[in-house]
């Protein structure tokens, strides 16, 4: 099951689930940065916990649900993570931005009230080399933020 | 409709596909019958090929064709090298047509550093490609390596190429050496350090990656690639590497994923998708693993620098002299060799008043992968040199260190500066921006912070740097003298279409800086309209006007400037027909936020749609005016921009540990006038993080037969979210005259002064302990031994155990 639609298909033992998604269903969102599991640009949600995809491999995925960035873009709005990463500047070149999203997204979802540190210490499983982190951090704060204001 | 579109800090109006996941970078890329390519790299620092086997290759499932040097005979030309070290005799390896060479595509004879390409396989998928690499057997016959610039210029260091005896590519010089000598030689106090400059690894975080598509009917190739310089790229690759007519290939870059240097090369990849996509009749792509990129693509820094600072007791500077050997690595880059001599020797000064100064730099071939330019090359190396020698002298003459460059620091009254190396600065408050810094980091109460801190058990350190960077790389003139074989001028075209929509189209490419937004704010406010009016289109070398690349903070401070031009010729043009149209004189004529009319008479205002209709019609203009609203402009700037800043950073060390913590980083920018100061501030945090990563943890560590050790993300580190602070940003505004917007380089500046800032910091954290000097990476091994070991800190430990 990907972003909620069923595949039955045969795959190489060796096919990385990166490789599957990117590939075979040609969801390019998910990004390949490196080799060795490191830069978290391919994470995607299994069964709603985030994984490096570049370290599952497809066959493992047999019977799991996948979440890509495409399967959290399916609305016309962009997501409250989206949309402050968008008002804080938390993008630049871009290609880190999905595997953050969809990562942040898990963190969001099973995370209570998280301090700076909490935030830091999540992104740490990723690398973006052009924003510094700085914005990143600023628009999760500003989306837990807003959670707490609607919640109130 | 806003009067201040420029400078107002709009969100980008490229993020939601990048949000979404939407946005294509070079790998999510395919097309019809598309094959992949895989390149074989030697494993070897220096080995001479004897012979090459395919046979079991081109057999293996899906391969469709193998190639190797001796395909490519006649076909394909080496690479060239377009920014040699100006002014001087330089040699470089051979070109068919007598310019610079930089090495064949691939190789024929010899490997000379690990990743240098022997051979291609293209095949049905990636997967068959590369397990073809694995059966391609190449006999090799390894020979001796020097992978360090100085060892590389002995007499018995094993030589790499014919054509450049003792591995020497130039000995570039600047400045005035018999007086910096003199100055030296009379000098009060004079100190000198060893420094090392280490070699650095860019790691932009998408790979590389190029696709290659022929068409026979037209005889045309395409080319799509990761090109931060697309429309100089077609003309080097079209000319000099596949010799055919320039109109017979376009380039195109789609989404780049970063480059910070490392993507304005030609690499062999590009011309081998071309020449397979020819060759095999499909088109043909390949796109880099990180760990081939680390060994491939060109990296950054790597000067082993000699420097001598002298000076008065009362804090005076009176002479600078360095002598650099600069590590080009196996082969020069396509712009390696200039990064690596003029853009730091002539910076060895940075904002600070010296009367003597001198500069040269040793270029020198190694077995490493080829040098390039990393965020803010040359000048970089330069602010460390010199803010590293001024806490040196600080010492020396027991005074505060910011006071030295209080001391010494350009005064506004004298500029424009001309710093005797080359550069003639332009505007700027220097010591206004120390004096922000310090007030900014509380650096009056750090004697109180210092003994904070020592009862919690850390040593904590302050350390200053104060820099100017020179950027926007231009006018061509002076970049030809500079040893540059291209222009250095960029463009923009404005079409106003008949129903009011706006297509600006710019020479420059994006890598991640928001052109989309800020060259749209820039047009925006020049023509009174909405930003939402005006796309933003670049990267096809088919369609846009020219432009020379993204490099040396260049795109919005010399692309910038052409868009303002641009857009006021479209309303120049505006006028004009209005007063034909109105019956006035032109000077009766009021453009205003996006209409024109007649002085006093605003309600009969015609629209910037009215007029582009009025004009695409071409019913009613002026006599003798051309139709249509149309316009481009081509800026060569008449200087570089000079940006500058103050940084200021705290540490915190772990005397048990060694580890460094980086509590606080300030950093006062001044980049002239700002376009959108959201993407200025996200630039220097870039940057600054960068900087960081330089300081304390990124280094391009090789053995003596030229195997990088740091060859993946596992033992390269690059900084993560919780290494890094917060950073404390400020700004002054003093606007360039070099420009029509008064706009400076801003994607450099962060990575410049915070090596120098965060070391400083180090040293003075650690001055009980007589620790002179650090080189970066500050790793916690290195600080422990300096807490351990402190005069002998950077020894090479067999000297330590030799000792008696």
């Amino acid at each position: 099951m990907v972003n909620g639609k069923e595949y039955t298909t045969d795959v190489e033992q060796r096919t990385l689930l990166v490789d599957f998604l990117r590939d075979e269903l040609g969801l390019t969102g998910t990004k390949v940065g490196c080799d060795t599991s490191q830069c978290g640009a391919c994470v995607v949600l299994r069964d709603g916990l985030s994984v490096k995809s570049c370290t599952v491999l497809a066959v493992q995925a047999q019977s799991s649900a996948i979440t890509t960035i495409e399967g959290l873009s399916d609305d016309a709005q962009l997501s409250p993570l989206q949309a402050q990463l968008w008002e804080a500047h938390g993008v630049q070149c871009g290609f880190c931005t999905p595997g953050l999203i969809v990562s942040l997204t898990d963190f969001l979802q099973h995370t209570d009230d998280p301090d700076e540190t909490t935030i830091r210490a999540w992104l740490d499983g990723h690398i973006c080399r052009c924003t510094g982190y700085q914005n990143v951090v600023r628009a999760v704060q500003q989306v837990i933020g807003t959670l707490q204001e609607a919640s109130v | 409709v806003t009067d201040h579109v420029f400078g107002a800090p709009i969100k980008r109006r490229e993020d939601p596909p990048f949000l979404r996941g939407e946005a294509q970078f070079i790998a999510d890329m395919s097309m019809p019958h598309m094959l992949h390519m895989a390149i074989l790299r030697s494993p070897h620092g220096h080995a001479r090929i004897n012979r090459i086997d395919t046979r079991a290759a081109t057999r293996m499932p899906g391969v469709v064709r193998v190639i190797t040097a001796a395909d490519l005979e006649g076909k394909l030309m080496p690479l060239p090298c377009i920014w040699i070290p100006g002014g001087v005799k330089s040699y470089f390896p051979p070109h068919p047509y007598g310019i610079p060479g930089a090495g064949a595509v691939l190789a024929t004879d010899r490997v000379r550093f690990v990743g240098d390409a022997v051979a291609a396989v293209v095949a049905e998928t990636s997967a068959q490609a590369y397990d073809a690499l694995e059966v391609i057997l190449v006999d090799y016959e390894v020979l001796p390596a020097v992978v360090n610039a100085e060892h590389a210029l002995r007499d018995d260091a094993p030589q790499l190429h014919d054509a450049a005896p003792k591995n020497l590519n130039a000995l570039w010089v600047c400045g005035a050496k018999e007086s910096t000598d003199q100055a030296i030689a009379n000098a009060e106090v004079v100190v000198s350090q060893r420094i090392v400059n280490q070699r650095t690894i860019n790691n932009p975080l998408e790979p590389r990656g190029a696709l290659g598509h022929y068409d026979p009917s037209t005889d045309e190739y395409t080319l799509y690639a990761s090109s931060q310089a697309p429309h100089n790229h077609r003309f080097l690759l079209a000319t000099l590497v596949l010799g055919i007519p320039f109109n017979k290939l376009r380039l195109v870059s789609p989404n780049i994923g970063g480059s910070f240097g490392t993507k304005g090369y030609l690499y062999p990849d590009m011309p081998l998708v071309l020449f397979l996509a020819k060759e095999t009749g499909r088109p043909v792509k390949w796109v880099d693993t990180r760990t081939g990129m680390m060994h491939s693509t060109v990296q950054g820094r790597d000067h082993i620098q000699y420097g001598v600072l002298a000076g008065t007791r009362d804090g005076r500077i009176t002479a600078l002299r360095c002598t650099s050997y600069a590590n080009l690595g196996a082969y020069p880059s396509t712009i390696g060799p200039g990064v690596a001599t003029a853009m730091l020797g002539r910076s060895i000064t940075g904002p600070y008043a010296i009367p003597n100064a001198f500069c040269e730099v040793y270029a020198v071939f190694t077995n490493k992968t080829p040098l390039g330019a990393q965020r803010g090359s040359g000048r970089a190396e330069a602010t460390f040199l010199t803010d590293r020698l001024i806490d040196r002298f600080a010492t020396a003459i027991g005074m505060d260190p910011a006071e030295v460059r209080r001391k010494n620091l350009i005064t506004p009254d004298q500029f424009p500066y001309d710093n005797g190396l080359g550069w003639r600065y332009d505007s700027g408050d220097y010591p206004a921006m120390l004096d922000r810094a310090l007030d900014m980091i509380n650096y009056a109460a750090m004697s109180a912070m210092k003994a904070e801190a020592r009862w919690r058990g850390k040593r904590l350190g302050v350390g200053v740097s104060c820099f100017v960077a020179v950027s926007g790389v231009g006018p061509s003139e002076r970049m030809g003298k500079e040893g540059l074989l291209g222009g250095a001028w960029e463009s923009a075209n404005i079409r106003i279409h008949p129903t009011g929509e706006i297509t600006l189209t710019v020479g420059s490419q994006s890598t991640g800086q928001s052109h989309d937004t800020t060259f749209a704010q820039v047009a925006a406010d020049e023509l009174g309209v909405d930003v939402a009016m005006i796309e933003v289109l670049h990267s096809d070398t088919k369609r846009d006007p020219y432009g020379q690349g993204t490099y040396g903070s260049r795109s919005f401070s010399v692309g910038g400037p052409a868009v303002k031009l641009t857009a006021q010729k479209i309303k120049q043009k505006i006028c004009k027909v209005a007063a034909h149209i109105f019956n006035v004189a032109e000077d009766a004529i009021v453009y205003e936020g996006g209409q024109v009319y007649v002085k006093g008479a605003p309600e009969q205002a015609k629209s910037l749609r009215d007029m582009a209709m009025t004009l695409w019609y071409g019913w009613a203009i002026s006599p003798g005016m051309e139709p249509n609203l149309d316009e481009t402009t081509h800026f060569d700037p008449p200087d570089f921009n000079y940006p500058c800043g103050a940084h200021a950073a705290i540490v915190e060390i772990d005397e048990q540990s060694g580890v460094v913590d980086l509590v606080r980083f300030v950093a006062v920018s001044d980049v002239g006038n700002v376009g959108n100061p959201l993407v200025i501030d996200g630039q220097v945090q870039g940057g600054i993080a960068h900087g960081i990563g330089q300081a304390l943890m990124e280094e391009g560590v090789y053995d003596d037969e030229g195997h990088l050790l740091t060859n993946t993300l596992l033992n390269y580190p690059m900084p993560r979210a919780s290494a890094l602070p917060n950073f404390e940003l400020d700004r002054l505004i003093s606007p360039t005259p070099h420009n029509a917007l008064g706009a400076k380089g801003a994607g450099e500046i962060g990575a410049i002064g915070a090596p120098a800032a965060i070391t400083n910091a180090v040293c003075n954290a650690l001055a009980e302990y007589a620790v002179e000097h650090l080189d970066m990476p500050m790793t916690p091994e290195k600080v422990w031994r300096a807490i351990r070991e402190p005069r002998a800190a950077d020894a090479p430990v067999r000297q330590r155990k030799d000792a008696p």
